[in-house]
């Protein structure tokens, strides 16, 4: 079994040195051999263990909260409450892909007035042991006013529900309602005029989809240490996706000014869009001031999956109306998530991606954002699009199936191009979606041989990515190499790609090239890991940081030959004098020495907000095998197609592409939260919250389709996200088709799907 | 808060004394695969923790009357790596291979996992199957059980305090005699069983089933001993009627319960399902086993 | 009551500890011993990331008692590399990318390497089967189980 795909990638071929090839990760060593550093593996001297108190309950007013006895257990050095913390009103900002409010931020970090879900804080405490921290948790008392929990959008929708906002008035409706609900938002975009294009419509058909909770899985819990220093600086160890985003929160929500707090990034174990926000670290800071000593806080998994973001479970209706050609005519999608404890679903995202793979010319998108007792969304890769796609994706092969049309030749009738209206606004520029399908139909496993009980799903998948603000600096050593600074903790191999651009513009080798992901002090703002962006956007800052260096470096040349610097050229990593022989070309090892003579030290930077991030589609086939008898589903084959612009790094481009598609196949099959009646979540977890293992899963085929992004120098479009956009449909157009019948409820797992298969689902 | 007390006793005699000076709020460690998780839940509190693998005969595989002693304190990894025991009981063993990773293979430990009581043990309705019994040593000396009568109800044993089970014993194999242990996990792996279903049978020299013992796990308050399902079986040559029949007395012999792993209806089709899966392989290996 | 002192090898060094009954075996490593390679993800024997050796067993250090370790052989990841050598192993891991955010990878190389001293030769399935109590949540397992398969096939002189 050979890496059949070793070799540069076609696009980098000749066009390239680095770029495109598969050298090893500068921080590998150190992972391999258990030296990484990562969020729980700090220790400080003086340290002492900190400790959440959670709430047993899904909805109850805080009544009274008595740490006396608490305070009394040997060891014990603090105990904070939601009183320790500032006010903060309410007002939203922008963060990242998603909007924050930092009054309900505050209120999910640490209860104030109400808990709202299982596992919500109410209390932490500090102690010299972790035994100790447990016993005084466990004196914490908290008396409260159970309140009915509220577990699902349809429960939190329905008249008479009780309400877990009393403020909560309905927005992006007119007139604004005038009592208040459960319902946060209405989202709606349109394009055309549906009814006149189910008016043009052969065939219509109206499919209705439900998905449950789901948790991105990551395998480092939330961890770090925070101590507080004389002076009043706090400072925070942690792994997070973005060292400048936990300053900017833990800031905020302690009541600091932003220079007050400094964040070292650990190695980060896993986010996928759920360590984009803050839990333990505001309330790391407060104990270490109380208590004078640095605390470290760990969460257990029962912890994390309680009360961290997972991402929307819903419910989501779609009717599709085509010609018999497979002509699209009109798209009516309605999308209902739940927010969790707080406002805030991806649904808008949802309502953006889901038939953003398609030229239509009619459709419409509402999309419902509702609040439950249950723990407050957060980020997961391509927020809201895998769901909408499921929904989209089902409905397109229902449609498929009833007009006897070849889903991938439907699919392929209304791709989105170039030019191509976005439901969103704008119009597509140069994108690759019609390459993948293209590679799709050409891909032996398209038209490879079932067996009995198969099935083959297809389906497509779209995310807009984004750039946002990074900063690089690159210093260059005397004898040649060099550091690239960045402040975007590395995910999946991001040191890499970043080294190797830098590599490529310097012209030197890679193993030259030494990345380092620095402190909130130690190079300017960066926006966090998250949204495809850092290959592209801190790609592009080290690129254009790159540059910076080697203008100045081709001045420094110009100067010890006493030349214009339009004379010199940047080749191969030397200064060459064009036009004549005269000098011998300078070696950035050359130049590096001679720095101190000729100037003092060279660094290049460049700080950037990125524009044009390109849009990311992929197509997914799945094979899969059905036990009749018992609704177990096995995954057979699968192969993950998509247009990733450049791959810098073809390896970790695949293993993006391979471990999204695995995450889909969780959602798709055997991952949910599950709550008891009182709101209480019953699998909490590894055992139970039944992600995807080794054995459950076959080799992940890739093909990387490079249509490269004209606006990013090297071509690159942000690879993470679009992968886990199209399995949940993949999977489960592939399981109707292998049972016959039309799945749309997830997660497909074998009580539910035995049902289905007996008539009873 | 009290510290909890650890004691690693060389005997059984002294392994009894232990657990008497505990006064019922001692636990038995084993392979500790089980009782970890409880502690760091916080689900128990034991004042003390006797460690059982350290007497000799607690680890060992022993043949004994054609038949096997197996120490309850050996793992499902050691039980595997005996070609005899392989051999003789093949769906004993693969109700123990199929607890927990391989991580937990090497720890878990037979006695383990019948004394915790769980309705949905793996190891243990192949042991039920097979006619296994266990010893028990105690304050008032040694005594044996049906394996079957262990279990009481989930989380509870007929162990009296102070007891420990000291080994399990399997009876002889004999000529044309097969098992097989078939449990439902939603995934490949790394689950609890949903439904498990062990069956054991003998063959006279036509290839009429003389004998067979059914037992189900996961789908009542304990395993069960399904002696309808086996009778089903016995007098026939294991045809598509008797495997039918059986299939509906392990069904009908169902008490389940909806949990996050399984609804009644989805356990009690599918025992009837696997039953006849397993079947079918203890059939084949009978025929194997002239 | 106090402590426990345990007298132990781990890596090959003879080795002790303090350590109360309830603490893991993993605790004792990370917190006493400072060999924070081994993680936890779980602490209930589901993700395989404190994958230790014990007396020649692969083991969960969260499942172990600290004091279960008394007498006892113990390899972690920070032994398997000879000083500036890596194990085939972690050099396959680092060729094939079989590591995104590496958390899993002290566990899974722990796992793999106990899998090849029994089984020099498995097939992919042998291999997935074994490393089922190893989660991974970033690669989707393909690469970590090609980099184990050619690191087999080096070991093997193949």
């Amino acid at each position: 079994m050979g890496n059949e795909e070793k070799q540069q990638s076609e696009i980098s071929k000749g066009k390239y040195r680095v770029v495109g090839t598969r050298p090893i990760r500068p921080d590998g060593v150190d992972k391999v051999t258990g030296r990484a550093t990562f969020g729980a593996d700090f220790k400080p001297a003086d340290m002492i263990y900190g400790r959440v108190v959670r709430s047993p309950h899904a909805h109850a007013v805080i009544k009274s909260i008595n740490i006396e006895k608490a305070l009394k257990v040997p060891g014990v050095k603090a105990i904070v409450t939601g009183k320790d913390f500032p006010d903060i009103g309410p007002g939203d900002i922008a963060a990242g892909e998603v909007v924050v409010s930092f009054y309900d931020m505050a209120r999910n970090v640490i209860a104030r007035d109400k808990v709202l879900y299982d596992g919500h804080a109410v209390a932490a405490v500090a102690a010299t042991s972790p035994e100790a921290a447990a016993q005084a948790a466990d004196l914490v008392e908290v008396e409260y006013k159970v309140l009915k929990p509220v577990m699902s959008a349809r429960d939190a929708m329905a008249a008479g529900a009780p309400l877990l906002h009393d403020d909560m008035i309905t927005q992006g409706v007119t007139p604004a309602p005038e009592k208040p609900s459960n319902v946060a938002h209405r989202h709606e975009l349109k394009l055309g005029d549906i009814e006149a294009g189910f008016a043009e419509a052969d065939e219509i058909i109206e499919l209705e989809f439900n998905t449950q909770t789901v948790h991105q899985g990551y395998i480092e819990p939330h961890a770090c240490v925070a101590s507080m220093n004389a002076d009043g600086v706090a400072n925070v160890w942690c792994s997070s996706q973005g060292q400048f985003m936990v300053r900017a929160y833990t800031a905020k929500l302690c009541g600091l000014e932003i220079s007050k707090v400094k964040v070292i990034p650990a190695e980060i174990g896993g986010g996928f869009g759920g360590k984009t926000v803050v839990y333990l670290e505001p309330l790391a800071v407060m104990l270490a001031k109380k208590a004078g000593r640095p605390v470290k806080m760990v969460m257990t998994r029962d912890e994390v999956l309680r009360a961290t973001g997972p991402t929307s479970g819903g419910f989501g209706r779609c009717k599709l109306g085509a010609k018999k050609d497979g002509t699209i005519t009109a798209a009516d999608v309605e999308l209902t998530y739940e927010a969790g404890a707080f406002a805030g679903s991806p649904v808008a995202l949802g309502c953006m991606t889901g038939t953003a793979s398609y030229d239509l010319a009619n459709m419409r998108a509402v999309g419902w954002d509702v609040v439950v007792n249950r723990p407050k969304a957060a980020a997961y890769r391509a927020p809201g699009a895998p769901v909408a796609a499921f929904v989209v994706e089902s409905t397109i092969d229902a449609m498929a199936d009833k007009l006897g049309l070849d889903p991938l030749e439907m699919r392929l009738k209304n791709a989105a191009k170039e030019g191509t209206k976005a439901p969103y606004g704008p119009r597509f520029p140069r994108i690759g979606f019609v390459e993948c399908l293209e590679a799709a139909k050409a891909h032996p496993h398209w038209t490879a041989p079932l067996g009995p009980n198969q099935g083959r799903g297809i389906a497509a998948g779209f995310w807009f990515n984004i750039g946002l603000s990074s900063s690089a600096a690159i210093a260059l050593n005397e004898d040649g190499t060099v550091i690239v600074t960045e402040g975007n903790p590395d995910i999946g191999g991001s040191r890499a790609s970043m080294a190797m651009m830098a590599a490529e513009v310097l012209g030197v080798e890679y193993e030259r090239v030494k990345p380092l992901v620095a402190d909130t002090e130690s190079v300017p703002y960066s926006d966090l890991t998250g949204g495809s962006r850092v290959t592209f956007a801190t790609g592009m800052a080290v690129t254009q940081a790159a540059q910076d260096l080697v203008k100045q470096l081709r001045e420094r040349a110009a100067k010890i030959w006493d030349v214009d610097p339009d004379q010199v050229e940047w080749r191969d990593g030397q200064a060459v004098a064009i036009e004549t022989d005269k000098h011998k070309p300078l070696s950035i090892a050359d130049i590096g020495r001679m720095a101190g003579k000729t100037g003092g030290p060279l660094s290049g930077k460049a700080n950037i907000n990125a524009q044009g991030a390109g849009a990311g589609f992929g197509v997914h086939i799945c094979d899969v095998e059905v036990d009749p008898e018992t609704g177990y589903v096995s995954v057979k084959r699968y192969t993950a197609i998509q247009d990733v612009g450049t791959a810098i790094h073809p390896s970790y481009v695949e293993g993006q592409l391979q471990g999204g598609a695995a995450q889909g196949i969780g959602w798709a099959l055997n991952e949910e939260y599950i709550y008891d009646k009182d709101g209480r979540m019953q699998n909490t977890g590894f055992l139970d919250y039944r992600m995807p293992v080794a054995s459950d899963l076959p080799m992940i085929d890739t093909v990387l389709v490079e249509v490269p992004n004209p606006t990013h120098p090297f071509g690159v479009r942000g690879v993470g996200e679009v992968p886990i956009v199209p399995p949940l449909a993949a999977v489960a157009n592939a399981v109707s088709h292998a049972i016959g019948k039309r799945c749309t409820d997830l997660p497909l797992s074998p009580p539910r799907l035995l049902a289905k298969i007996q008539g009873k689902g | 808060m009290a510290e909890i007390q650890y004691a690693a006793p060389e005997t059984v005699a002294a392994a009894v004394k232990a657990l008497a000076a505990g006064k019922g709020r001692a636990k038995v460690l084993a392979g500790g695969t089980d009782l970890l998780v409880q502690l760091r839940a916080g689900r128990i509190s034991p004042d003390v923790i006797v460690d059982i693998k350290k007497i000799p005969e607690l680890r060992k595989v022993k043949k004994d009357k054609g038949g096997f002693r197996v120490g309850a304190a050996v793992s499902g990894q050691e039980l595997g790596e005996n070609a005899d025991f392989r051999a003789d009981w093949p769906g004993v063993l693969e109700g123990f291979e199929l607890i927990g990773s391989t991580q937990v293979q090497g720890r878990a430990s037979l006695g383990g996992n019948l004394c915790n009581g769980s309705p949905a043990a793996d190891g243990v309705p192949g042991l039920i199957a097979a006619g296994a019994t266990v010893t028990i040593a105690g304050p008032k000396g040694e005594r044996e059980e049906n394996v079957e009568d262990v279990v009481t109800g989930p989380g509870q044993t007929s162990l009296k305090a102070g007891e420990f089970v000291v080994s399990i014993n399997l009876p002889k194999r004999g000529k044309r005699g097969g098992d097989a242990y078939l449990r439902f996990i939603p995934r490949t792996e790394m689950d609890i069983a949903v439904v498990g279903a062990a069956v054991s049978l003998t063959l006279d020299a036509k290839g009429v089933c003389t004998d067979a013992r059914v037992s189900l796990g996961a789908v009542a308050p304990r395993p069960l001993l399904v002696k309808a399902a086996g009778k089903a079986l016995v007098g026939t040559k294991v045809d598509d009627a008797a495997l039918d029949a059986l299939a509906a007395a392990a069904s009908a012999a169902c008490s389940p319960i909806d949990d996050k792993r399984g609804t009644i209806e989805f356990r009690t089709k599918v025992a009837g399902v696997l039953a006849r899966r397993a079947a079918l392989i203890a059939l084949e290996r009978a025929r194997n086993n002239a | 009551m106090s402590k426990h002192h345990v007298t132990t090898t781990i890596n090959g060094d003879p080795t002790e500890f303090l350590c109360g009954t309830g603490e893991t075996l993993l605790d004792a490593l990370r917190e006493q011993l400072g060999l924070t390679g081994s993680k936890e993800g779980c602490a209930s024997g589901d993700c395989g990331a404190c994958s230790v050796m014990m007396n020649g067993r692969l083991v969960c250090s969260c499942l172990v008692l600290g004091v279960e370790a008394q007498g006892a052989e113990i390899e972690t990841i920070e032994g398997v590399a000879e000083g500036e050598n890596l194990h085939p192993l972690q050099k396959h891991f680092l060729k094939e990318a079989a590591l995104q955010c590496g958390i899993c990878t002290p566990g899974f190389i722990v796992a793999a390497k106990a899998l090849l001293e029994r089984n020099p030769n498995p097939t992919e399935t042998e291999a997935r089967y074994w490393l089922a109590g190893n989660l991974c949540r970033c690669t989707g397992y393909d690469k970590i189980i090609r980099a184990v398969m050619n690191a087999a096939a080096e070991m093997r002189g193949a």
